[in-house]
């Protein structure tokens, strides 16, 4: 336990990615079996422990301690687990208990006795593995990196890619001895089997201005790009699952997905809101999103389905390295047979011309589309993003000229940086901050932003300074939003700063008023012009 | 009947004093006689009349603040010597926590008083070791005075920091660490730990280090770190102050590990806030099972807290049996030097 609560910890203070990945391989290298495992699993949220609650914890360091002196401790460090693991008088000789004795013992102990248990174990520790054994027995283990980073990390050590981990994963189990085993050269590529396993998925280049010119127009299909979220959805002999793009299954939280699916197949799609043929905003599906158990009443309010783009395995059959045309003629085909309910093809857009296509895209602006797709034709379906394969041409986004209202450093890299900025428009004679942004500047513009920061601020709230009202950003946005939890009463998806308008005096800058007939732009739009065919409903 | 020290010892505005010996100790603003327990910034305060501290303390206020603001007329009182100042017999020993630290011994007519400065129990090869003596009222820190506090072995911490440069042989790790004191301490830790490379100092740090090397404590191949070359920092280890890491100065380092020394890293929020990647948790202060054990080893009935965290600390002594009462001293502890 104590090499992982190490890890644990470097990951929590660790920003950079290449450095997280850095601490896993490290520890994944040289952390014996089924430690590493264990260890896997718990990141993978894959170990439960039902007979520890936090109360049991509570109660244990209460026994130990003054009482005044822990609410004191409590008070000053404002994290029970932390308070808990910092303020045991540990007793015993310094010997934590390894992750496999963990989950051994608690799996053959009756709750009664549970807390004596901990307590030994607490003991043992020193703090930081008495931290991470707190939160891993409680369920409050979050750990400073994915899964999809451990997968990176554990790949690097055979000189593979995550995917290649990510085709194997359903099929594994703690503690993935024959995960490891092949990672080490000692055994083959454990088979899946008829195991629902996730398949890594195929990714678009954003078409920039300079791919539009060269681009063989002809030899494209064209689709909507839809804002919901990518999923793929799996059904083999050994069962039936859903997962996000990044292969956390979340069959769980769409009991009504699963019901549907009745026929074999590996399919790739978006999953959406949609209410009578019509796509809800982004805002519906998040309602869905990460509900474990969705009740029935939440189920007929948002309900959803799936607009279906590809087809990886037709039964059982892999068609991956068919061409997108002839896959898409196999997807028609399989859903002409099976008819699934509450899915349906995302339609294809014919056309003749880029003009045509252009036109569409930039009047793409109504709830659930974001832009169109381009897939090559002849394509095969390829994991990561294949140059000149697929391309997605988002619409261009919406703008607004707000004013620099406060400052706060950034991190890692940018830890020396006033580098995230939050910005406002003019209600009135005052300025109301409208959202926040971290991106889109250049590392010049970064720097002198920085050092005007530092010479203008007004006034300090922590790491926060007020600045004077003088700068104005051109924030770039996909989507405005009614937000009541917002005090400007907008929420703005996904801003981000287009450009530093020197040439523009603060008192110039979009009003609130501005910024609310934007939300209103997308309501008024007409979906019927072009929102694609509406779901089928059988 | 010897006069209780509360009789002799009073809290004026410009700190703690001794009406009989007509004495500050740490005053916090100028005064005519003062007694310095040690030459952090917050104890050691310019533009004293006369002033009494080993020669250490002494000669690391005047590298620090200029001969004449280190005081009118300088006095160094050695170890083992007494001083009688109107009756008040004075004696300095040492409290562990940076080079020059001690404790002020006073006598006044059969009654005793010792005020710690800031101390620590645990081993240090830059300074010597906290000697425990018993009194009537000791005066103490609390800067650590919850239980939450206990450091590790500052050999464990370095372990931490050198497998770091092992896992990361290609970036620069910095270290937020105060100028006096840590600075060295850390560096003779390293260099304890085998660890022989050059290091590498902002240069706020500089003059001190050269300080302690004249005092006799070797520190191995120093080098400026404000003239290195980026790409001779990469994979080196550079000691910076706290302000400097995760500001503008860092930026000459390529893709460094942040880390600090400091008791405050063992609070996770701490260290998280300040943007610290690699957390050393090495502190010149004592945490609170020092804390405990010197309440007892000093045998005195009565203690007196004067900054820190004082309500804690007053619980766990009245649990122990001694009066326990806080100073409220406001201006000390207001560095980085935990």
């Amino acid at each position: 336990m104590k090499p992982f609560a190490d890890l644990l910890e470097r990951l929590l203070y660790s920003p950079g990615r290449l450095a997280k990945i850095a601490l896993l391989r490290d520890y994944f290298a040289t952390t014996p079996d089924p430690d590493r495992g264990y260890a896997l699993a718990a990141m993978a949220g894959a170990l439960r422990f039902p007979g520890a609650k936090a109360a049991t914890l509570r109660k244990l360091a209460a026994d130990r301690t003054d009482p005044t002196l822990f609410a004191l401790s409590y008070d000053f460090v404002g994290d029970l687990a932390e308070t808990i693991a910092l303020i045991w008088p540990g007793s015993a000789a310094f010997q934590p208990p390894s992750l496999p004795e963990i989950v051994d013992t608690l799996a053959g102990t009756k709750r009664d006795d549970v807390p004596v248990l901990l307590a030994d174990w607490l003991d043992r520790s020193d703090p930081s593995t008495r931290i991470a054994l707190i939160k891993l027995l409680t369920g409050g283990l979050r750990v400073g990196a994915s899964l999809r980073l451990a997968k990176t990390a554990i790949a690097e050590i055979a000189a593979l890619g995550a995917d290649d981990i990510e085709e194997i994963w359903h099929g594994l189990e703690a503690p993935y001895l024959p995960l490891f085993n092949w990672i080490e050269g000692r055994t083959p590529r454990p088979d899946p089997a008829s195991a629902p396993v996730f398949r890594p998925v195929m990714l678009a280049h954003p078409l920039e201005a300079r791919d539009i010119a060269t681009l063989d127009w002809s030899a494209y299909r064209a689709e909507y790009k839809y804002d919901g979220i990518r999923i793929q959805l799996v059904s083999t002999p050994g069962g039936t699952r859903l997962y996000s793009r990044t292969a956390d299954d979340i069959s769980a939280s769409f009991p009504d997905i699963m019901a549907n699916m009745k026929a074999h197949a590996v399919l790739d799609g978006e999953l959406l809101v949609a209410r009578h043929g019509v796509i809800a905003p982004f805002n519906d599906l998040q309602q869905r999103l990460n509900r474990k158990k969705p009740s029935a009443k939440l189920q007929q309010q948002y309900p959803v389905c799936i607009r279906l783009y590809d087809i990886l395995f037709d039964g059982t059959e892999d068609v991956r390295a068919l061409p997108f045309d002839t896959r898409r003629t196999r997807l028609e085909a399989w859903y002409a047979t099976h008819t699934p309910p509450a899915m349906d093809l995302s339609p294809q857009i014919p056309f003749t011309a880029e003009a045509d296509l252009a036109a569409l895209r930039s009047t793409a602006r109504t709830d659930g589309i974001e832009g169109l797709m381009l897939k090559r034709g002849d394509s095969a379906y390829l994991p990561g993003r294949p140059r000149a394969a697929w391309w997605k041409w988002k619409r261009d986004p919406l703008t607004l000229d707000c004013v620099l209202m406060y400052a706060q450093r950034g991190h890692g890299r940018r830890s020396s940086f006033y580098s995230d900025y939050t910005f406002g428009v003019w209600d009135n004679e005052t300025l109301t901050p409208i959202g926040k942004a971290y991106s889109g500047y250049t590392d010049d513009e970064l720097t002198t932003l920085d050092q005007w920061i530092r010479a203008h601020t007004t006034a300090r709230f922590g790491p926060v300074r007020e600045v004077e009202k003088h700068i104005v950003l051109e924030i770039a946005f996909d989507a405005a939003q009614i937000s009541p939890r917002h005090k400007s009463g907008i929420a703005l998806r996904f801003p981000r700063i287009l450009r530093i308008r020197t040439d523009k005096p603060a008192h110039e800058a979009d009003t609130i008023a501005t910024a609310r007939s934007l939300v209103g732009l997308e309501a008024k739009q007409d979906q019927g012009t072009l929102s694609p065919e509406t779901p089928a409903r059988r | 009947m010897p006069p209780h020290p509360e009789t002799w010892l009073r809290v004026r505005p410009a700190g703690l004093y001794c009406e009989p010996g007509d004495f500050y100790i740490d005053p916090l603003r100028p005064v005519e006689r003062a007694i310095i327990t040690h030459a952090h910034a917050d104890h050691a305060r310019p533009g004293h009349n006369r002033v009494l501290a080993s020669a250490e303390t002494l000669a690391i206020m005047r590298a620090r603040m200029g001969v004449e603001r280190a005081g009118t007329s300088q006095q160094p009182l050695a170890q083992g010597e007494t001083l009688t100042i109107n009756d008040v017999a004075i004696q300095l020993i040492p409290a562990g926590h940076v080079l020059g630290s001690c404790q002020i011994v006073m006598d006044f007519q059969g009654s005793r008083a010792i005020v710690s400065g800031d101390y620590k129990r645990r081993a240090d090869p830059t300074c010597s070791a906290f000697m425990p003596l018993p009194c009537d009222v000791f005066v103490t820190e609390a800067t650590f005075g919850l239980p939450v506090f206990r450091h590790p072995n500052a050999t464990d911490e370095i372990a931490k920091l050198l497998a770091s440069l092992k896992l990361f042989p290609e970036r620069t790790h910095v270290v937020g660490c105060y100028a006096l004191g840590k600075t060295q301490r850390l560096i003779a830790l390293l260099r304890q730990a085998g660890y022989d490379q050059p290091i590498y100092l902002h240069g706020a740090l500089q003059k001190l280090c050269a300080l302690y090397e004249n005092f006799g404590i070797p520190l191995g191949d120093l080098r400026p770190a404000t003239i290195a070359v980026r790409a001779e920092l990469r994979g080196a280890l550079v000691l910076a102050p706290p302000s400097a890491i995760a500001d503008r100065w860092a930026r000459r380092l390529d893709d460094p590990v942040t880390a600090a020394a400091s008791g405050w890293m063992r609070i996770r929020q701490r260290a998280k806030s300040g943007g610290i990647e690699l957390p050393l948790i090495i502190s010149d202060h004592a945490d609170w099972d020092e804390l405990c054990t010197t309440i007892i080893d000093m045998q005195a009935p009565e203690i007196w807290i004067t900054h820190g965290n004082e309500e804690a600390l007053i619980h766990q002594a009245t649990l122990m049996g001694r009066r326990a009462r806080a100073l409220r001293l406001i201006g000390y502890g207001e560095d980085d030097a935990a």
